[in-house]
């Protein structure tokens, strides 16, 4: 299980999905996609299985996704076919809340 | 984190919406990430520690900015109207690196030892020959994306580094991806080398709003493009705003695309901020605080606040017309003492911010961090009982009479609101009894007239007797740099013989 800090970059075992981290809890955290542990992209390699059955819902590009109390939250910078999870519980979609532009 | 992963998702996401520019010169998204991974060959091959800009603004700017960023060297983005000594003695402090240049300081950046210069035109030309750079760029977001010189209105100079997490946390925390509409289209008239300039380019780029420049600021040209381009958003400094409202209101024009208009930069007088609201009814209007050292936007007022600031009845609620606003989600503001303890709600102190965007590190003078990651920005400033954070001016620029320090901007405040006043600024002039006593320099509006007793008089009827100047002077206009910062120094000197010369 990689240590989850900010800014880190994990990848999918099982699809093309990638994220970033934009903000972890303390300690260690289970985060998969399509089921399976997330690991580093450079160890990731090309996917051999394809997301478990009811972890397939799929990431979309830019969107951010978070657990239930918000203290994880991740960035998509690649989309796939898995959907994201931690310890069996699904992450949710977070509901964008836009900032006017200032620059 | 590397800023070329917010250029990557750009790319993927919607590759062919056009970026940045208009006509022949448009580049979309991916053609802007093909063309950054040909300048980051260049760059890497050159084998240089820095990448300069010494230009206006232009398309090929993302292209320098990403291209620098891929490639793992840190870019420096200059004014290019400094004058040859000074803008010699930033080039030699990059050295060795490689320069895209304006073609009136290619010759003169090219001739410092280890600066090899080019023009805009052959970098362009040269990407066309160059392979896309075969390596990943780097994930450390430690690493140094870019070195920007802040302003020195007050002295030597200094570098603030950005590091690639300082500005990829900015934008994350602060822009939605693909945010943007296919038909929205910013207005860019800051310059390169301005804070603002930069987050302009990476906000709009993770946002998809396409980016439209001025690279010579003039309110004319900025009416006209902004109308012709049908653009939906921009970001101005003071000064801009100041003649876009005069021209508009002389021309007797509107600009109905214009949803969005933010200024920051600077104290914006408010006279000027009303006009504004009036002449452009359908735009939003935002105002944005931030400094170079915390990549850009700490806190902003946005359209809401503006709209219920200016219905009010109520002296607080309309004051905060005046405000920065409220901090960003990501950031945290404080007001400290001189000792760095908090002052509560309504007390005056130092502005200080924490969040994973701000750097505070300058180049070879570290980090000026506190150990719990507060940066004391040298701004003055109070928050209301809501949480609205008030801006007064750098803390070098207190008045200190008596031993009491007075912020100009409160009394610069009072000035602006007489009907007469267009533009003010206080500062103190040296005096034997007092230390300093204070100087009003005033610009009076179009036309108008005041006498310097009916400006005195406004003060004391509003302030206490200690803020009340000694002086006031008129001028047809304070000045003011590029970016729209008041060079107080050149005031202070100006004006020195109003003192009776104790210091």
């Amino acid at each position: 299980m990689p240590e989850l800090k900010m800014g880190g970059k994990l990848a999918s075992t099982v699809c093309t999905t990638e994220v970033i981290v934009v903000k972890a809890p303390g300690g260690d955290v289970d985060l998969t996609c399509g089921g399976a542990p997330m690991v580093d992209p450079t160890a990731a390699g090309e996917a051999t299985s394809s997301p478990a059955e009811g972890a397939a819902e799929g990431t979309l590009l830019g969107k951010r996704y978070v657990n239930d109390d918000e203290s994880l939250e991740v960035l998509c910078t690649k989309p796939g076919d898995g959907s994201l999870g931690v310890g069996g519980v699904a992450l949710e979609l977070k509901e964008a809340k836009p900032l006017p532009a200032s620059d | 984190m590397n800023i070329m992963m917010l250029l990557e998702m750009a790319s993927s996401g919607f590759g062919d919406r056009v970026a940045i520019g208009t006509g022949d010169d448009a580049l979309t998204y991916q053609e802007l990430f093909d063309n950054a991974g040909r300048a980051a060959t260049r760059f890497a091959e050159s084998g240089v520690d820095h990448v300069g800009l010494i230009d206006i603004s232009s398309p090929a700017l993302p292209v320098v900015l990403f291209g620098a960023g891929w490639a793992g060297v840190p870019y420096v983005p200059m004014n290019y109207r400094l004058d040859t000594g000074t803008l010699l003695g930033l080039a030699e402090r990059i050295s060795p690196a490689t320069a895209v240049c304006h073609p009136d300081q290619v010759a003169l950046a090219d001739g410092i030892d280890g600066i090899s210069a080019e023009t805009r035109t052959d970098f362009v030309a040269g990407l066309a020959d160059a392979e896309p750079y075969h390596e990943a760029w780097g994930m450390d977001g430690e690493d140094i994306a870019v070195l920007l010189f802040t302003s020195g209105t007050t002295g030597e100079p200094k570098a603030a580094v950005l590091r690639h997490k300082h500005l990829v946390s900015y934008i994350l925390g602060s822009v939605e991806f693909m945010g943007a509409g296919e038909d929205e289209a910013i207005l860019v008239s800051v310059p390169p080398y301005h804070v603002a300039g930069l987050a302009s380019l990476l906000s709009s780029i993770f946002a998809g709003r396409r980016i439209v420049q001025l690279p010579q600021f003039d309110a004319d040209a900025w009416i006209d493009l902004a109308i012709a381009e049908q653009v939906t958003n921009a970001m101005v400094v003071p000064t801009m705003l100041s003649r876009v409202v005069d021209r508009l209101d002389e021309r007797r024009l509107s600009i109905p695309s214009l949803r969005a208009l933010s200024y920051g930069g600077g104290k914006m007088p408010l006279p000027i901020i009303e006009r504004a609201l009036e002449l452009l009814p359908g735009t939003n209007f935002v105002n944005a605080y931030g400094l170079t050292e915390t990549s850009s936007t700490l806190a902003l007022l946005g359209p809401d606040d503006h709209r219920t600031a200016l219905a009010s009845d109520d002296p607080e609620v309309r004051a905060r017309l005046g405000s920065v606003g409220r901090p960003l989600p990501s950031v945290e503001i404080s007001i400290r003492d001189d000792r760095g303890n908090e002052v509560p709600a309504g007390g005056h102190g130092e502005v200080w911010a924490r969040g994973e965007q701000i750097s505070g590190e300058y180049v070879g003078k570290g980090s000026r961090l506190t150990a719990d990651g507060w940066f004391p920005t040298n701004d003055g400033g109070w928050i209301d009982a809501e949480g609205y954070v008030f801006v007064t001016g750098r803390m070098d620029d207190v008045i200190i009479r008596g031993g009491e320090n007075i912020s100009p901007g409160e009394i610069e405040d009072v000035i602006t609101s007489h009907p007469a006043v267009m533009d003010a600024a206080a500062i103190g002039v040296a005096d034997q009894q007092w230390g300093e006593v204070i100087a009003v320099v005033a610009v009076p509006d179009h036309g108008a007239t005041v006498e310097a007793d009916v400006l005195i008089d406004l003060v004391r009827s509003q302030l206490r007797g200690s803020k009340v100047p000694e002086h006031v002077v008129f001028r047809d206009e304070l000045p003011y740099n590029e970016t729209g910062k008041l060079l107080r120094r050149v005031l202070r000197d100006e004006y020195a013989h109003l003192g009776d010369g104790s210091s």
